[in-house]
């Protein structure tokens, strides 16, 4: 590692660093029951002790965010592509696809559990559901967003509507969709969580980290909820880095347009 | 120079001369950007087409591209030249290279458009159109962020001149860049188009560059055709044209007449 990389990651772990220490000094001055708020080290303890059922969680919860989540970029830019076509189709679909955003989540899985079941496929449909906004509206506005030189450009050579998709249009969006990607990856951890409060409640063999968490709330364990708080966080974070690796790496001739 | 484009294809048999018939364009309501046009762009000849901003100039360009529909007027090609096949090729003001792209992808674009059939010289004629744009093939392989305004604007003519066109049409191609590699880029033209004559119209605001460059300055003003100039420097135009009382004298006639325009 560089010594910039390194330089750079300092100042996040000192806030870290002092973050911890006074969280560990509320908990003593206030002297506060660890059903409230435990310590840091209780917390640390909690996720040593259930680090199997944490790890088992993070590996359905991540894996049910991932598929939700590529789902949405794959249908997402399916239906940019296709609303990209004409402004009669855009007309038409886009209070659709407004309707994803506007909807709550938590009024929908409920009403998902009843049509699919309290299975592992409901936990990413809701996912899907809730990531697909950003990448529907980034991805329509990039294929939308083409300078008029270029358009004339690919007239000029008698480009067809599907050349011009293919060979303009797509590679102008990847930006967009990139950026889409990074909003709807940590909405895909938020949706499969709360997918799995209602998915968990099921008495089903679910065991994401939204079914561990409302189990330990019931049984006021706090200590493990933050441990399963903290995973769910650490899970929206290595999605984020992985959009971003994409970003800087195989998708790089595409991001860099200056 | 000529060692380095050897192996372009011959030039197209016929250069098509351009004829312009009581052209004119409007946007809505206003009056027209081109008013009532009637011109002939010769074959295999070089027009520079000069005057005021505003006054049409690329209008009338991008209508003999097919880009800009005409109101009224019609304008005729001979022999036929379709756009779409890439005989009637334009350069933008701007360079307008895709960026994900290398300068000789971007060259090879407009043989990947169209319903012209899989071309199996395509890499060998992007290649040969940039080293008669004096590229060397390590600029070849970098997309467009990694080569200077200059570059970019050869990789945009290589580009033009790929698919052997009959009428070249350029929209103030070096308006961006500073004289030395006007000039320059300007000898590169005449080299190329030396090599295969195609017809050629050229929109510029440099009076020198169009001397330069041209058979013939066209003068416009407010969407008309003012004046069309004969321009009998000496051909090879190069330093000796350029310092020379000749040249002087017709760029003094040429300013006068956008002058007197201007003052009217």
């Amino acid at each position: 590692m560089k010594l910039s990389a390194i330089a750079s990651i300092i100042p996040v772990v000192l806030f870290t660093l002092a973050a911890i220490a006074v969280w560990h000094l509320v908990v003593i001055w206030f002297q506060l029951p660890p059903i409230l708020l435990p310590s840091p080290a209780e917390v640390f303890r909690a996720a040593i002790a259930e680090r199997s059922e944490l790890a088992r969680g993070a590996w359905v919860t991540g894996t049910a965010a991932v598929f939700g989540f590529v789902a949405s970029v794959i249908l997402g830019t399916l239906v940019a592509a296709v609303m990209s076509q004409s402004r009669l189709l855009r007309l038409a679909l886009y209070p659709y696809v407004i309707l994803l955003q506007t909807v709550p989540i938590v009024a929908i899985a409920p009403l998902l559990v009843i049509w699919s079941g309290y299975e592992y496929r409901t936990v990413v449909l809701v996912t899907l559901i809730i990531s697909l906004f950003p990448i529907i509206n980034s991805v329509t506005e990039g294929l939308m967003a083409i300078p008029q030189d270029r358009i004339d450009l690919f007239k000029l050579y008698g480009a067809s509507r599907l050349q011009t998709l293919w060979r303009l249009r797509i590679p102008t969006a990847i930006r967009y969709l990139m950026l889409g990607c990074k909003t709807s990856c940590g909405l895909a951890v938020i949706g499969a969580i709360v997918a799995e409060f209602f998915v968990g409640n099921g008495g089903a063999n679910y065991a994401g980290l939204g079914t561990l968490m409302t189990g330990w709330q019931t049984l006021g364990r706090t200590a493990p909820l933050i441990a399963a708080l903290f995973a769910s966080t650490m899970l929206g974070i290595m999605m984020f880095a992985a959009v971003q690796f994409i970003s800087n790496t195989v998708l790089s001739r595409w991001m860099n347009h200056d | 120079m000529d060692a380095m484009i050897t192996s372009i294809a011959p030039p197209p048999p016929n250069p098509s001369s351009l004829r312009c018939e009581k052209l004119v364009v409007r946007f809505g309501n206003s009056p027209p950007t081109i008013d009532h046009i009637d011109c002939e762009f010769e074959a295999a000849k070089i027009t520079a087409l000069v005057g005021p901003s505003g006054c049409g100039k690329t209008t009338l360009l991008r209508a003999l591209a097919g880009l800009q529909t005409a109101t009224e007027g019609r304008i005729e090609i001979d022999p036929p030249a379709v756009p779409q096949r890439g005989e009637v090729a334009f350069v933008f003001q701007q360079p307008t290279l895709l960026p994900w792209r290398t300068a000789i992808d971007n060259v090879r674009l407009p043989l990947q458009l169209g319903a012209s059939p899989h071309d199996p010289d395509a890499d060998s004629r992007a290649h040969d159109e940039l080293r008669a744009m004096d590229l060397d093939r390590d600029a070849m392989l970098r997309y467009p962020r990694q080569l200077s305004g200059g570059m970019r604007m050869r990789v945009s003519l290589a580009r033009a001149l790929v698919t052997r066109p009959s009428v070249l049409l350029l929209d103030e191609p070096f308006a961006a860049l500073d004289d030395m590699l006007r000039v320059k880029l300007g000898e590169l033209l005449l080299a190329r188009w030396a090599r295969t004559k195609f017809t050629m119209v050229l929109v510029t605001h440099n009076i020198g560059e169009a001397a330069m460059l041209s058979h013939r300055v066209v003068v416009m003003r407010r969407g008309k055709l003012i004046a069309s100039i004969n321009n009998d420097l000496p051909w090879p135009r190069d330093e000796n044209v350029r310092t020379s009382a000749e040249f002087g004298a017709f760029y003094r006639r040429v300013s006068r007449v956008i002058h007197e325009d201007r003052s009217a």
